[in-house]
């Protein structure tokens, strides 16, 4: 005898299909029914992605502004120039006391800073001047020395870099620029 | 692409040899290498040497599916019984304990419940069971009702089986004497039969061998 693929199994008390409970539908053992979706199903997941879609654009947008709205970031002095060796990184905290960044000398006035925090999966980068990278362990990731360019390893954009200032004798950070490339 | 609708697969004990070539086979495929999706019984290893081979009889209604409390096993378009989906079956053995022929198997070094498809990959293109193939007596035939009414003259194929209260129609056919009239196979009777210590002699096909009353 043959069937119509929908009611392929037969229920163990052999009644017709909509006398059936509920969870019969919900939990088909035929394969074509449990593969079936509903237009209706379909519809509402497509409306609900995109409502998701939608909501998290207006979300981003929100960020920016309280972003904007926070203003500049303080001043705030790291070390004097004579205490800045070249070649011996100095460890600070910007713009909070949980933002660990690193200072760096590279030429007689020149200096550099960045932020410790690799832009994979922000681990602590360790700064190995003697190879000219910043060396990430987590994942074996490594960004320029000069630049924060990521050089190796799975990070894609730059490490932020801490805007500095030289006043009277002293390194001040001024800001923090988050880069993309 | 579903089974061939003509094709049909019938079990004969009455014809197994035991030669195993059955397990062989079916532990040589990819999907499952080193298991066996069918299972050569015993029908009395005290007394005697009669094996039957059991492979999945793809149950109209499906005692696995029905108390799977995970959703994970599924019947195809055409009536094939599949292994549980990885993904959801959480090795809880309720099939293993509820299938009244005994199939389904609990792997636990994958946590999930094993069974014979049918060969699904082979007979949805169209060729044979692995099981079937090698058979040499041909216990496991897959083919047409045409051919199976032809080779077997003497014997009749039945789907129905009743383990007491419950009757479970299957997808795969039971080759019985053809004298016996027998409509179903009554599972539990032959169970309830004590064992005699020499001679094997089963309630239904002593039912059968009757000569019919004309």
């Amino acid at each position: 005898m043959k069937r119509e693929r929908d009611e392929l199994t037969v229920p163990p008390d052999g009644g017709a299909g909509d006398q059936q409970p509920k969870w019969r539908q919900d939990f088909p053992i035929d394969w074509p029914q449990d593969h079936y979706i509903s237009r209706r199903d379909f519809t509402k997941f497509m409306v609900l992605t995109s409502l998701a879609f939608a909501v998290g654009q207006f979300w981003i947008a929100v960020q920016n502004f309280l972003r904007e709205r926070r203003g500049e970031l303080p001043l705030q002095k790291i070390a004097d120039v004579d205490q800045v060796t070249v070649g011996t990184p100095v460890s600070f905290a910007y713009p909070d006391a949980h933002d660990s960044c690193l200072l760096l000398r590279t030429g007689d006035q020149t200096f550099t800073a960045f932020s410790q925090k690799c832009t994979h999966l922000s681990c602590a980068v360790v700064p190995q001047p003697d190879k000219g990278c910043f060396f990430c362990p987590c994942h074996e990731g490594a960004f320029d020395l000069t630049t924060g360019a990521p050089i190796a390893g799975p990070p894609r954009r730059p490490l932020p870099r801490i805007k500095l200032e030289v006043r009277s004798g002293a390194i001040y950070a001024s800001g923090v620029e988050l880069r993309t490339i | 692409m579903p089974v061939p609708e003509q094709n049909e697969f019938f079990i004969d004990p009455n014809r197994c040899i035991g030669c195993q070539a059955c397990v062989q086979a079916c532990s040589e495929c990819e999907t499952h290498k080193g298991y066996s999706m069918i299972h050569l019984d015993y029908v009395d290893r005290a007394h005697s040497v009669q094996t039957a081979p059991v492979v999945c009889m793809h149950c109209d209604s499906p005692t696995c599916a029905e108390v799977c409390p995970a959703d994970a096993i599924k019947k195809t378009g055409d009536g094939v019984v599949q292994t549980a989906r990885k993904p959801r079956c959480i090795a809880c053995n309720n099939c293993v304990l509820a299938c009244p022929f005994g199939v389904p198997k609990m792997k636990t070094d994958f946590k999930l419940m094993m069974k014979c498809d049918m060969c699904y990959d082979r007979t949805s293109e169209g060729l044979k069971p692995m099981c079937a193939t090698v058979c040499p007596s041909q216990a496991l035939f897959f083919g047409t009702r045409e051919q199976i009414e032809l080779l077997r003259p003497r014997s009749t194929a039945v789907n129905e089986f009743r383990f007491g209260e419950q009757t479970i129609t299957t997808k795969v056919n039971m080759m019985l004497p053809r004298a016996g009239k027998a409509e179903y196979v009554d599972v539990t009777a032959a169970m309830n039969e004590g064992g005699s210590g020499k001679t094997m002699s089963l309630n239904i096909i002593d039912a059968m061998y009757e000569e019919p009353e004309s």
